[in-house]
């Protein structure tokens, strides 16, 4: 009983879903067909997370969005005390040959960058949802977490993002 | 491509430059990634002096031998595109797509994937060339790259430059070491025998009209003159805050002097 509690709440914190391969990717890259995504998160569009408790709101890039951009070689974050803004640039990730912006989910006022990315930028891939975080931030509007989507949601817009292509 | 098949492709504008500054050049692509909302495709025939370009990323005491750098006074750049270290002079063609997110049916806004359009895009230039390929991120002949790939990608927009070694001189190479991060098919090669000419495939001018051709395979190309001094002016514009910067002097010698005492530290 208790081993089928575990894997049943196992199952309900990481929700796989099955994402058709892009017709435009490398041939030799056979579709990552899952992504995972938790619950008690919200999710943005341009596949960043927050996470709210209390005061303070969480944020990253997701497992999704970590697979999509190969191996985080970089990692640019802001200074704390500065402010964020909804759907604005706060950051970005360098991979392969690419940087790529990383957008706020929601405004507020920066109170704490994880610091552990200068030297382990790889924690991203490995760990996009914990030790991958990249900012904390003092919401200053908490309505805006209303407009994000929850698990759910995200992953059906991540599987049609990918069929769309 | 027929008339009527081009109906319906997105505009893409083109503008042509000759022995333009790369620094200007950059500043230029970073302004219009971040502040238009128009398909872009840029190409510059050489640059007018040789010139270091590194990444985002890019360290100078692990990418470039800073004595000879200093010594010879070479300019140094840190561009807003991630990627390696080039050296870029008058023999080297530039060429620059900005695109809007879905400009380009089938392209997610991600690394691999605009790549791998890019690698079937050039595939259309070299058709007839044996042993053009996207291999690993660079264009190769064979086993050997001639052309470098960078990008940088937005909310709604993405940017993929190259820079192509028309020509180059074999001293310039010597400024860069042989970096840490290489593909794997470089096999710790030096840059003499990793790098080929496309001079040897190609004519400029053929490379270019092609170049062009196959953009208006996939776009509505259309031509538009641009002063680029005019916009590199108004690079001052206080709503846009560029990353590409050329670096100090006195950054170059700090650096220097940094990985001097690591190196006796070490000894």
């Amino acid at each position: 009983m208790a081993l089928r509690m575990w894997a049943s709440s196992t199952a309900n914190a990481v929700r796989l879903s099955c994402a058709s391969r892009p017709p435009l990717s490398p041939a030799f890259s056979l579709s990552r067909c899952f992504s995972s995504v938790l619950d008690g998160l919200k999710y943005a569009t341009s596949h960043e997370w927050v996470k709210h408790e209390g005061s303070v709101a969480t944020i990253g890039i997701t497992h999704h969005a970590q697979d999509h951009l190969g191996e985080v070689v970089f990692v640019e974050v802001p200074e704390s005390g500065g402010p964020v803004k909804k759907g604005s640039s706060f950051g970005a990730v360098e991979s392969v040959k690419a940087t790529s912006d990383v957008n706020s989910p929601i405004s507020g006022e920066i109170v704490e960058v994880n610091t552990k990315l200068t030297e382990s930028p790889g924690l991203i891939n490995s760990s996009p949802y914990e030790e991958g975080w990249m900012i904390k931030v003092k919401p200053s509007n908490p309505s805006e977490l209303e407009s994000l989507m929850g698990p759910k949601e995200y992953t059906k817009f991540c599987e049609e993002e990918d069929a769309a292509h | 491509m027929s008339q009527a098949r081009k109906v319906g492709l997105p505009l893409m504008n083109l503008v042509r430059f000759n022995g333009v500054p790369i620094l200007k050049q950059l500043h230029l692509e970073e302004k219009l990634l971040r502040t238009s909302s128009d398909n872009w495709c840029i190409i510059n025939n050489g640059t007018n002096s040789p010139t270091v370009v590194m990444g985002l990323s890019g360290k100078p005491s692990e990418l470039l031998d800073l004595e000879s750098v200093l010594q010879d006074q070479v300019p140094v750049i840190k561009r807003f595109t991630g990627g390696g270290t080039v050296i870029v002079d008058p023999g080297t063609i530039f060429v620059t797509l900005i695109c809007n997110r879905d400009a380009v049916p089938g392209v997610q806004p991600y690394p691999r994937s605009i790549m791998y359009w890019s690698g079937m895009l050039y595939g259309e230039v070299f058709k007839g060339i044996d042993g053009f390929h996207l291999r690993e991120n660079d264009y190769v002949f064979g086993n050997s790259k001639f052309g470098g790939n960078a990008q940088s990608i937005t909310r709604e927009r993405w940017i993929h430059h190259t820079s192509f070694l028309w020509d180059f001189k074999a001293g310039n190479m010597a400024y860069l070491k042989l970096p840490s991060r290489a593909p794997e098919y470089r096999l710790a090669r030096s840059h003499m025998d990793f790098i080929c000419r496309m001079k040897d495939y190609m004519p400029r001018s053929v490379f270019i009209d092609k170049t062009v051709n196959a953009i208006g395979n996939h776009f509505s190309v259309k031509p538009l003159d641009l002063d680029v001094n005019a916009v590199a002016a108004d690079v001052a514009d206080a709503k846009f805050v560029h990353t590409t910067r050329l670096l100090m002097k006195e950054e170059l010698e700090e650096a220097l002097s940094v990985s001097t005492r690591e190196l006796c530290h070490q000894s």
